[in-house]
């Protein structure tokens, strides 16, 4: 119990002292607008990294549909704070996004979840367009042009506090009695049945808490932003997802946390290349994937236990 | 003695083929007993829908459970091993990239709940849950001297441990009936010796009854009471060990016509 | 009735690109299990390649055809070559963003070296329309249909009658059992890569015929649709692929004959959906059950 606190506390002063480093940077002058920018644009990314992770990395299930899943959120929060634009309807807006996300994820995945490995990808990512072409077709979204204006509450303090709220429910996931059995399926799904595993209904929790956490980042991207379009989350917004987690190592939240963090920075560095820049992108992102086939973490997580004990070991080997 | 797992004319079919055709058994409370055949008899196939993994074509089977009676036909796999049916695999199926201790945990799923706000906030009752049942787990794997491997991951595992591991993993579920399949597949005598040893000690230890499919003829004619034994799909003889050594059919099954 | 046969032309004629296109997807699934993202750039190359011959280089349209499925072959060999064959035993998701990786490259290349604006292709055959029992067709569509058919037939006859054809279907079942009986893989996947490029290819220099227009990006909708249509036909099959390809061309005409055509890309998706739920291995794939 009491290394349990010790490591949670290490955990909260990390966030917090990221909180405070942030603060101080925007003070000093040291990030700007630009920066700050890409900043959040890397939260975003984080969120909806680290939920899809938990689907493809640890429940096994192969989905391509996360931008769905934003969009939902995205709109839920456009629509409701374009109407009342108070700080109380933009978070109502956000739990709104994440129950519409869920029923959803439901209809989507009690289906398509029995369909294995490329098919089920195809199918999720076949679910993800139709909820686009809905919105694309509805007047309350405004059609294809998307909404513009939408009062902007999801400042960076924001975004960065609902990181650390979706990894951290995420992270404990797999760290209870859900995870592991999402992780058993996985790893050999007759094998868990076989275990008295309901294998459907951990592949389902996955990707229903992986639909719920997209649905937040998708919130924070209307309000950031303040403009969405049903552009913005097609197959190629799925696709993307699904870099940073490959990036990153499959199975590995703090590779989620690293590829979304390099992406985000060499997209901003690239910034000035025009339209050189998806080119060196696309060959970086060959490379790295010839040269790191299991991604840049692996499926190796930072973990202050195993730091602690390394030192631990360390100190008694000199004593 | 009462009688746990009945089974009565099952069939499967794939396709035109007769896996398993009419086979009739049963396994009493607390009895170690063997399912012996040749290879392709059909003893996994059989293994495989007695515990749900394939659904028969025709037949039942019925278990007693603590609440009456329950037909298992077409009941799912995990389901079927909820009532108390755990089971280990011809080629070992442990999950290979956890832990030894995670894949212990797995098996003890429906044993304890978890609340998910309390898990996902780490409630105190959350920490209470998890240090009672890695308690229990830990227990378990020092009774088969596992011990000393409870971080390392099980595709590390030497073969034999793996198997072992299985075993145990099987007996986290609490399962009132144990099937082994082929568990002695690749092991040397030495190791064969180490497994009989086992099996018994679970079997006495826990209680419980155990259906075995096995090559090795030392191990279970060692180990079973009772010995049924399985031909191109059909029951041929079902005995004690005395009585199935000097039976004529399974002589000749095993070993030809002109013996 | 006539306009239900000038749909049904109308959808046949869309329904032979995808069909060609899915052809090169399932072939490439079907020897090293990999979504060939960047199939549907192949096709954009081969759009292309036939724009220049025919401006520049005055090439006629067999000419323009033929050299376009040379061109995407050499292409489908070389990005083989250099960026799947080095992940051949990584992880499968791995090599999936590979192929990604090669589509953006080639989109984005394409929009780098030559502009992303649309351009007109060239009209290298005048369109003639026909008008039989009052369903109009144009000697375009005929054209298309019949490349396209015969197209299908010769790789069918490629894949079954000769040696090659015996190799990669030999592959696609076991690699290493293959490689064992003298099998040489790296030359049958490359052979694959090139049946299925040049097929792109055909389907590039045919589409510009048909729609007038091309651009970097043309591959990306039709890419994902074809890969639909080889997933709906059962991916890894061949047969399945053609057919998967005219029934979404045809889906898609006959949502848009109806006055929903925005929702025609929902309705191919819906199929496909439903198709899997029914059949989750597709029309004629084969469900593999894991063997316990």
């Amino acid at each position: 119990m009491k290394a349990n606190l010790k490591y949670n506390i290490c955990w909260l002063i990390l966030m917090v002292a990221g909180f405070y480093l942030m603060n101080a940077l925007i003070l000093v002058g040291v990030i700007d607008s630009f920066l700050e920018n890409m900043v959040v644009t890397i939260g975003i990314n984080i969120i909806l990294a680290v939920g899809l992770n938990l689907v493809i990395g640890f429940a096994g299930q192969f989905s391509l549909g996360h931008a769905g899943f934003m969009a939902v959120g995205a709109y839920a929060t456009a629509i409701i704070i374009s109407k009342t634009p108070t700080a109380g309807a933009f978070y109502a807006s956000i739990i709104v996004g994440v129950v519409v996300a869920i029923i959803a994820a439901l209809i989507v995945g009690i289906p398509t979840l029995r369909l294995r490995g490329d098919y089920l990808a195809i199918a999720t990512m076949g679910a993800a367009e139709i909820i686009r072409i809905i919105i694309n077709n509805l007047k309350i979204t405004n059609g294809p042009s998307g909404m513009f204006n939408i009062p902007q509450f999801a400042t960076w303090p924001v975004v960065y506090t609902m990181v650390c709220i979706t990894t951290i429910i995420i992270v404990n996931f797999i760290h209870s009695r859900g995870g592991r059995a999402a992780l058993a399926v996985r790893e050999d799904e007759i094998a868990a049945e076989s275990m008295g595993i309901n294998i459907f209904k951990w592949k389902l929790a996955a990707f229903v808490l992986g639909a719920a956490t997209a649905a937040v980042a998708g919130s924070m991207q209307a309000s950031y932003l303040q403009t969405i379009a049903p552009n913005n989350f097609n197959i190629m917004e799925s696709i993307a997802i699904l870099i940073i987690v490959v990036l990153g190592g499959v199975g590995s939240i703090t590779g989620s946390f690293v590829a979304a963090t390099i992406l985000g920075v060499v997209d901003a560095a690239l910034q000035s290349f025009g339209a050189l820049r998806m080119v060196i992108y696309a060959l970086v992102l060959i490379l790295i994937m010839i040269f790191k086939p299991s991604g840049i973490m692996g499926s190796r997580e930072l973990s202050f236990k195993r730091l602690f004990s390394r030192k631990n070991k360390k100190v008694g080997a000199k004593s | 003695m009462t009688t746990l797992l009945n089974v009565e004319n099952l069939v499967k079919n794939f396709g035109g083929l007769t896996a398993v055709s009419d086979v009739d058994m049963h396994l009493n409370d607390d009895e170690l007993v063997a399912l012996i055949g040749p290879n392709g008899a059909g003893k996994t196939t059989l293994f495989n829908l007695l515990t749900g993994v394939i659904v028969p074509s025709s037949g039942s089977i019925t278990f007693r459970g603590t609440d009456g009676v329950i037909p298992l036909n077409g009941m799912k796999t995990y389901k079927i091993a909820n009532l108390g049916m755990g089971r280990t695999f011809q080629n070992i199926r442990l999950f290979k990239e956890l832990t030894v201790l995670d894949n212990v945990l797995i098996a003890m799923t429906a044993h304890y709940k978890e609340n998910f706000i309390q898990s996902v906030f780490r409630f105190p009752k959350f920490y209470r849950t998890e240090a009672q049942i890695r308690k229990e787990a830990i227990e378990l794997l020092k009774i088969f001297d596992l011990q000393d491997d409870v971080d390392k991951l099980a595709k590390n595992l030497p073969y034999g441990i793996q198997r072992r591991l299985e075993i145990v993993r099987s007996l986290a579920m609490k399962p009132k009936i144990l099937f082994l399949d082929e568990p002695a597949a690749g092991m040397n005598p030495e190791e064969t010796a180490d497994l009989t040893r086992l099996i018994r000690q679970v079997q006495r230890d826990f209680h419980i009854t155990v259906l075995l499919i096995e090559h090795d003829m030392s191990l279970v004619m060692n180990l079973a009471s009772r010995i049924y034994v399985l031909d191109h799909g059909s029951l041929l003889a079902e005995g004690t060990p005395t009585e199935i050594q000097q039976n004529d059919a399974v002589i000749k099954a095993y070993l030809g016509e002109e013996a | 009735m006539t306009t239900l046969f000038q749909q049904l032309i109308n959808g046949l004629s869309l329904g032979s690109i995808y069909a060609l296109l899915a052809l090169g997807y399932t072939m490439v699934y079907g020897i090293i299990k990999l979504i060939n993202f960047a199939h549907g750039d192949i096709y954009m190359l081969g759009a292309f390649w036939g724009y220049y011959t025919i401006n520049f280089w005055h090439f006629n349209f067999i000419f323009a055809l033929l050299s376009a499925m040379v061109v995407c072959a050499a292409a489908g060999v070389i990005i083989e070559y250099f960026a799947y064959r080095p992940l051949r035993h990584a992880p499968r998701i791995t090599a999936l963003i590979t192929a990604i990786g090669v589509s953006y490259f080639l989109e984005n290349g394409m929009s780098y070296l030559y502009g992303a604006d649309t351009r007109d292709f060239p009209q290298v055959i005048k369109q003639v329309n026909y008008n039989l029992w009052g369903v109009r067709v144009s000697n375009i569509q005929i054209l298309i249909l019949v490349t396209a058919c015969l197209l299908m037939v010769m790789l069918q006859l490629i894949i079954k009658k000769t040696k090659m054809g015996r190799a990669m279907r030999a592959v696609s079942v076991d690699p290493d059992a293959a490689e064992l009986v003298g099998i040489n893989i790296n030359r049958t996947i490359s052979f694959t890569f090139a049946l299925g490029s040049s097929m792109a290819g055909a389907a590039g220099v045919l589409i510009g015929l048909y729609y007038n227009s091309i651009d970097p990006l043309m591959g990306m909708t039709p890419g994902i649709k074809a890969f639909v249509a080889a997933v709906v036909g059962g991916i890894g099959s061949v047969p399945g692929a053609s057919l998967g390809g005219f029934l979404i061309g045809l889906l898609e005409t006959a949502v848009q004959s109806v006055g929903l055509s925005a929702y025609k890309d929902a309705a191919v998706y819906l199929v496909l959906i439903i198709i899997l739920l029914v059949l989750p291995a597709g029309i004629f794939g084969k469900n593999v059950k894991e063997k316990v």
